[in-house]
């Protein structure tokens, strides 16, 4: 376990409405974080800084701790915002988590097909590399975007709001295989979802403007309401936390 | 003399109706994929004003139908990517004036009264050499462009927002796709007119997306069927002396109509067994 990244006195937001203040994180390269907080409070906005499509106003992300590069960065976007009847197929689809370490101009080896093989493989996706996204279930169109994440074998994987549109009885699949791919990569999880992921994660981070770090998978409904997350729970436990910001 | 006169005429045809395949295949496919055909409709209609132009100045009409299409594209793709204006709004506003202004210069030309017709429709008889030519670089620059980027330009068109996380560029190549669908528009408009140019960039696009999701695939196969509409109503218009333009958009819907037919026998027969 080592140092992946670090979130320094971070202040970022739109035009002129700032909705993160200054953050302060380090996120270590085994990580598994759940981002729990209110709508707006800047989950998706971390998220955006952190892939550089968004430019903090002050502070910065520091990728040199673990030698991180932008392209081992893998996403996994909100849902919803592909076009399902866009002529393209699954095969395409986790290809183009591939254009991460290419030019412009780049084209998809042997190579390149063999490793998408093996990431469909992995996710139960080979025998619809075919198909259009249009036939698929939610659950299937939500591996596709897992395996375009995981293709270019990033060493951060990013997710926003990963279980949306999928199925319940796929759910607990989807994460069973998101634990796997955590042995090899550091995974940050936005979700709305406390009760479900706190099986899976490893620690949680409240984002409502500031951020506040719980190095335990349990948080209680107390922990939230003292740190301003309005977020209804139904787990209990009684497990300390550490604080690494206040609000 | 007459001969040459023939043979001239029908090696324009050939040489045009390759061209505007060229066009059909990656340009309809893009904009068919993109769902940006009203795009290309206000796009070609904005450049008729161009037209009217290049006659009231004297110039050749294409060069103000380029000058206005390539804006009017670049334009419409700028309102609606900061989200200044809603885009079907902009091309309908834009659809408009083009017509008019183009109408109101023709109008204000002494003398020569152009065909309207034949802008609706095209002619090949109104084609230069130098009108092909044009179109043969440009259809040059498309495949190049499309062979080149053919990746990026896919992933864009698919999920502009997970584009960005691995490249800076495109804000830059939506601007210069949308750029070379105006400019290719323009450039086939004295050709085929602007109703023949929009059922040419939708009608063999959409032939094949009933068969096949594979984005290549849907290129290559919609320049095929394009060409042999462009070719059956050449042929069709030869026998019967209708007029071609509208002759080749017949064609083309009862192609579709057909190609409809077959997609649902054989979904019926999947069901079936």
């Amino acid at each position: 376990m080592s140092a992946l990244f670090k979130i320094e006195s971070l202040n970022a937001g739109y035009e002129n409405r700032i909705v993160l203040r200054d953050v302060n994180m380090t996120v270590m390269n085994d990580d598994f974080i759940g981002i729990i907080g209110p709508n707006g409070g800047g989950k998706t906005t971390l998220l955006k800084v952190i892939l550089g499509l968004l430019r903090p106003f002050s502070g910065r992300i520091d990728f040199t701790p673990g030698d991180l590069k932008m392209s081992q960065i893998g996403y996994l976007p909100q849902v919803a915002q592909g076009d399902t009847l866009f002529p393209v197929t699954v095969e395409d689809v986790v290809l183009s988590g591939l254009m991460l370490n290419k030019g412009a101009a780049g084209r998809m080896s042997r190579d390149d097909r063999k490793r998408a093989a093996s990431v469909m493989d992995e996710l139960g996706l080979r025998p619809l590399a075919r198909q259009a996204l249009n036939e698929l279930s939610g659950g299937q169109l939500q591996r596709v975007y897992l395996a375009r994440a995981v293709t270019g074998s990033p060493r951060l994987l990013l997710l926003d709001e990963p279980a949306t549109f999928v199925d319940s009885t796929f759910e607990a699949d989807f994460y069973e295989k998101l634990r796997l791919l955590n042995s090899r990569m550091a995974i940050m999880m936005v979700s709305h979802d406390v009760g479900t992921i706190s099986t899976w994660v490893k620690s949680f981070a409240c984002i409502n403007g500031g951020l506040n770090y719980h190095p335990h998978s349990k948080i209680t409904q107390e922990d939230l309401k003292m740190y301003g997350c309005p977020i209804q729970l139904v787990t209990h436990g009684d497990v300390p936390h550490v604080v690494l910001h206040k609000h | 003399m007459e001969n040459i006169f023939a043979y001239s005429f029908v090696l324009k045809s050939i040489a045009g109706a390759l061209f505007a395949s060229i066009t059909a295949g990656i340009i309809g496919t893009y904009i068919v994929s993109r769902r940006l055909v009203f795009l290309s409709g206000g796009i070609t209609h904005a450049s008729f004003g161009g037209i009217g132009l290049g006659y009231y100045l004297g110039i050749n009409p294409v060069a103000g139908a380029a000058l206005f299409g390539l804006t009017s594209a670049v334009g419409i793709e700028y309102l609606s990517a900061k989200g200044k204006m809603r885009e079907d709004s902009a091309i309908g506003i834009l659809w408009a004036f083009g017509m008019a202004v183009g109408i109101i210069f023709i109008y204000m030309t002494p003398g020569y009264a152009p065909n309207l017709m034949s802008y609706l429709f095209g002619s090949i008889l109104t084609v230069t050499w130098g009108d092909l030519i044009a179109l043969g670089i440009m259809s040059a620059v498309l495949i190049i462009y499309t062979a080149l980027f053919y990746r990026t330009i896919l992933y864009i068109s698919f999920d502009e927002n997970y584009a960005r996380t691995f490249t800076r560029h495109v804000d830059l190549f939506k601007y210069v796709s949308v750029g070379l669908t105006g400019l290719a528009i323009v450039l086939n408009i004295r050709m085929a007119g602007v109703i023949l140019i929009i059922s040419l960039l939708t009608i063999p696009a959409n032939i094949i997306l009933l068969f096949t999701r594979r984005y290549l695939q849907i290129v290559i196969w919609s320049f095929a069927v394009s060409f042999i509409g462009i070719s059956t109503g050449f042929a069709m218009s030869w026998v019967t002396s209708l007029p071609t333009g509208p002759a080749i958009v017949f064609v083309l819907v009862l192609f579709w109509m057909i190609a409809r037919g077959v997609r649902w026998l054989k979904v019926k027969r999947k069901v079936i067994t």
